[in-house]
């Protein structure tokens, strides 16, 4: 039995189970007259039935295929021959990834040793009563859980109550996810990092000037040293994200503004989702617009003037992200723009301040704090923004600020050491950690800086 | 600045002054005033012309790749080479160059033989081979068969090319211009409608590549990615609205949810691969990986948008139902969550449309590569549309920009929609009370 059909036999059982459960409920009523006697409603005995039905199995269910793989090849590798065992560590894994070769059927590198074959041929019988076995232990588990509660479901009995216990249990456990993704995050991260870590030292890549992220192959090989100086990486992302703050904090901010204090209604009502659309476009759209359409036209724009303009220029992808982000600022700004009391513009005009005097010397100050949060929030997303600066901003780590020359991003870095192959032993794949983590820790600060303010800021005029 | 609030005191003896004063200021402040109002409106301006420069650009380049440029070739249905017993994998190649050939019997040499076959795409040979597959009883016969032409052949119909430059700089050298200027005089070059570009897969050949492959995968990344974040996004709303208590444990959890909704979405593909593909060991490019990743990406912001819908609805509706006897479960599912639905679903919908248009976690697991065939599972290595349109933007070929154009606005109709519908849903359920 595939694990796809034993699924949905076992929703199949659950929902069996339900109907068994309403019946029995029925039944020890006493059919019709004795239904008051029931402490839930029938359907209560039904769900309680198919839950413990389902619920114990699936959980065995997922325990099981998350880790057959990883007992069965354990077993499979304790049974091998005494010299294959002796192996070194890749090796051991280049034999173990042979056999998985065998058993799926795909075609096999090298020539298929007697071991092998005895090996692939093992785990192919493993897989199989594994296979048998959890169909049985999953299905029994479940028809147990359906016997116990059907022996229990008694007029006495509260189903209600532990229904709703069991789904609060679900509930809690659903919540708790946002709390393991973050874990899962800072682990896998830290972990490949530190490994990182241990070849190159933590000070090297903090506050090394060189970035190249090359290793040898050879030791004989011309330029292979490896350089993991971070430095030009982050000074090119701050670059760009600076480029881009320059164009979207004014546009994005004058925008908010004018929106919320001098706009008409329908003026309003048309412009806000149209500037919207910007924030809804994907990413990879922009980078090819910065890429085909942005840094041409700034790269002949700039030899007109007789500039010499890199045509993956950090200006055009800094340009382009900070259209990207206008939005953000404005919807922000907006938000903490009209959560400001009209009272004390009305105490502005009433002193005969114009207009704009009011904006400047009221608003604005009274709004500041939640504005610098949400620039903050941009600023965030501008650093981890990856799509445009891949796409139009350039692999060659310059320690420079001129925004006419190509510079690279973290974000960049990371793309390239990870999409293609990859080997996790080498510093070169783990530095996309360690960057990684670097980005994930300055966004963090961030975002919490940003968050506590704008939460701060919210409760002042509330 | 001249308020004239802030003047000293002597003034306030003199009335007249102060008027005499405030009026000296007034022009200046109007002008300042207009000035400001004008940078406000010029702001809106700039990000709409911004807006409008990239759709334009986009579709300006896109709407070509509608149409593919077709030769009309007369093929011999050759029995000699197309044998009963190798039907399939007869030499249908040969089969193109000798109508080629035949049309052009002038053209001696193998190199120029080779620019003349160069004309037509490589997909022809498949196309044949598909015809005589269906439809035994044309060998032996002799059919006009429109076949697609080559790319370059394409951007010159399209007038990408420049006939003008220097032959070493062109892709289509004298001789080939000319045999197409007399298939088009001949009527025998047409652009037709591009369906391949909606039903095939990629393909090294931009003539035979298209955004069927990928659409599938998006829409299978995006099954997953609903069908697992949406009940557990509304169930964590939920609990956090209202069943959890006030203390240190639900802040952390608020928190972490607040923060996971601004993480970079390229960090979460690095949990992807660290977590999922390495230690879970599942396969590489696939669209139950990339579901995965996306629901983790898009479940702070159906939490964040259910709650939202949660907190809308009106606390009496929640006083009554307790009060006629409903426990505090009953009190949810029978009475507050149809009310927040509406608010959920259109939270879901917007969320999904971020996690189609997402490019960057995709790229971590693997989900980059040149992939042919359309997939037909969750576990079949496949592609998503934004990264269809990454890897081809990467792609050398001119006629591989309008590809990517045009895919763009397929992506952008899907994202469209998905957002209306977003917006048509808000508007209908929306309650006030």
């Amino acid at each position: 039995m595939t694990p796809a059909t034993l699924f949905f036999v076992l929703l199949a059982l659950s929902s069996a189970a339900y109907y068994v459960g309403r019946r029995r409920a029925f039944a020890v009523a006493g059919n019709g007259a004795g239904i008051q006697q029931l402490h839930s409603r029938p359907a209560y005995y039904g769900v309680l039935a198919a839950i413990w039905c389902g619920i114990p199995a699936l959980i065995l269910f997922g325990f099981w295929l998350a880790f057959e793989s990883t007992v069965i090849t354990q077993l499979v590798v304790s049974d091998l021959p005494e010299n294959v065992r002796s192996l070194t560590g890749a090796e051991l894994n280049l034999f173990i990834n042979k056999i998985y070769n065998m058993v799926s059927g795909n075609i096999v590198s090298g020539e298929i040793t007697p071991a092998m074959q005895a090996a692939a041929d093992h785990y192919r019988s493993l897989q199989t009563t594994s296979k048998a076995s959890l169909a049985v232990v999953v299905i029994s588990l479940a028809m147990l859980g359906l016997v116990g509660v059907h022996a229990r479901i008694k007029p006495g009995l509260r189903a209600r109550n532990s229904v709703e216990q069991v789904i609060k249990y679900i509930l809690i456990a659903c919540s708790t996810i946002a709390i393991f993704t973050t874990i899962g995050i800072v682990l896998s991260v830290l972990y490949e990092a530190i490994r990182f870590f241990k070849a190159v030292p933590l000070t090297d890549f903090l506050f090394g000037l060189k970035w190249s992220p090359q290793m040898a192959i050879r030791s004989d090989q011309v330029g292979s040293s490896g350089a993991f100086g971070a430095v030009p990486v982050f000074l090119g992302t701050a670059l760009i994200s600076a480029i881009a703050m320059v164009v979207a904090v004014p546009i994005g901010l004058m925008s908010a503004i004018y929106l919320s204090e001098y706009a008409g209604k329908k003026f309003r009502a048309a412009a806000k989702p149209l500037i919207e659309i910007l924030a809804g476009i994907p990413t990879v759209v922009y980078g090819f617009f910065a890429a085909l359409t942005v840094a041409p036209f700034i790269r002949d724009t700039g030899s007109i003037l007789g500039l010499s303009v890199s045509s993956e220029s950090a200006l055009a992808a800094g340009l382009v992200m900070g259209i990207m982000i206008i939005p953000f600022v404005s919807s922000l700004s907006d938000d903490f723009i009209n959560a400001v009391p009209q009272a004390l513009r009305d105490g502005a005009y009433s002193l005969g301040a114009t207009r704009s005097e009011t904006i400047k010397q009221v608003v604005l100050p009274a709004a500041l704090p939640g504005i610098v949060g949400g620039v903050l929030l941009a600023v965030s997303r501008a650093i981890g923004e990856t799509m445009i600066v891949v796409m139009a901003a350039g692999l060659a780590a310059n320690l420079t600020v001129n925004p006419l020359k190509t510079v690279t991003t973290v974000t960049v870095q990371i793309v390239t050491l990870l999409v293609g192959d990859q080997e996790f032993d080498s510093p070169k794949t783990l530095a996309a950690f360690a960057l990684g983590l670097l980005l994930f820790v300055v966004t963090l600060i961030l975002n919490v800086i940003a968050l506590y303010v704008v939460r701060k800021y919210r409760e002042q005029y509330e | 600045m001249n308020n004239p609030a802030n003047n000293p005191d002597p003034n306030k003896k003199h009335p007249a002054r102060i008027l005499e004063i405030v009026n000296r200021g007034l022009t200046k402040r109007y002008r300042a005033e207009r000035r400001f109002r004008f940078y406000g409106l010029m702001a809106i301006g700039v990000s709409l012309l911004f807006l409008s420069l990239l759709f334009i650009s986009i579709g300006a380049k896109g709407y070509s790749a509608l149409q593919q440029t077709f030769i009309k070739l007369n093929v011999f249905f050759d029995p000699d080479v197309l044998r009963q017993e190798s039907l399939a994998n007869a030499n249908y190649q040969g089969l193109v160059k000798n109508s080629l050939r035949s049309m052009f019997p002038d053209v001696k040499g193998r190199k120029d033989k080779r620019l003349l076959y160069g004309l037509v795409s490589t997909g022809a040979s498949f196309q044949l081979r598909d015809m005589v597959l269906q439809q035994n009883d044309i060998i032996g016969k002799k059919l006009d068969v429109w076949v697609p032409a080559d790319d370059d052949v394409d951007m010159l119909i399209k007038g990408h090319i420049n006939r003008e430059a220097a032959e070493t700089d062109r892709r289509l050298k004298d001789n080939q211009l000319a045999w197409i200027d007399q298939l088009t005089v001949e009527g025998r070059i047409e652009k037709q409608f591009n369906k391949t570009f909606f039903t095939a897969g990629d393909s090294r050949e931009p003539e035979l590549a298209g955004i069927w492959g990928a659409a599938v995968g998006s829409f299978l990344t995006l099954v997953i990615a609903l069908i697992l974040s949406f009940p557990i996004g509304v169930a964590a709303a939920v609990y956090l609205e209202e069943f959890a208590p006030k203390n240190r444990w639900t802040d952390i959890i608020e928190v972490n949810i607040n923060n996971l909704a601004a993480v970079p979405s390229i960090v979460f593909g690095l949990l992807g691969l660290a977590v999922f593909l390495n230690f879970f060991g599942l396969p590489r490019s696939a669209p139950v990986v990339g579901g995965l990743v996306l629901t983790l990406m898009t479940l702070p912001v159906i939490i964040i948008a259910s709650r939202s819908a949660l907190k809308s609805v009106p606390p009496s509706i929640r006083e009554a139902a307790l009060g006629v006897g409903a426990s505090k479960m009953q009190m949810v599912s029978h009475h507050v969550l149809p009310l927040a639905l509406p608010g959920m679903l259109t939270g879901t919908i917007i969320g999904m449309a971020r996690a189609l248009g997402e490019t960057a976690p995709l790229l971590m697991i693997g989900m980059v590569a040149f992939i042919v065939d359309v997939p037909a599972g969750f576990t079949d290595p496949s592609t998503a549309l934004p990264v269809q349109i990454f890897l081809w933007a990467d792609s050398p070929e001119r006629a591989f920009v309008e590809r990517t154009s045009a895919a763009i606005m397929v992506l952008l109709v899907f994202l469209i929609t998905m957002n209306a519908a977003a917006v048509i849903l808000r508007k209908r359920f929306e309650r006030r009370w």
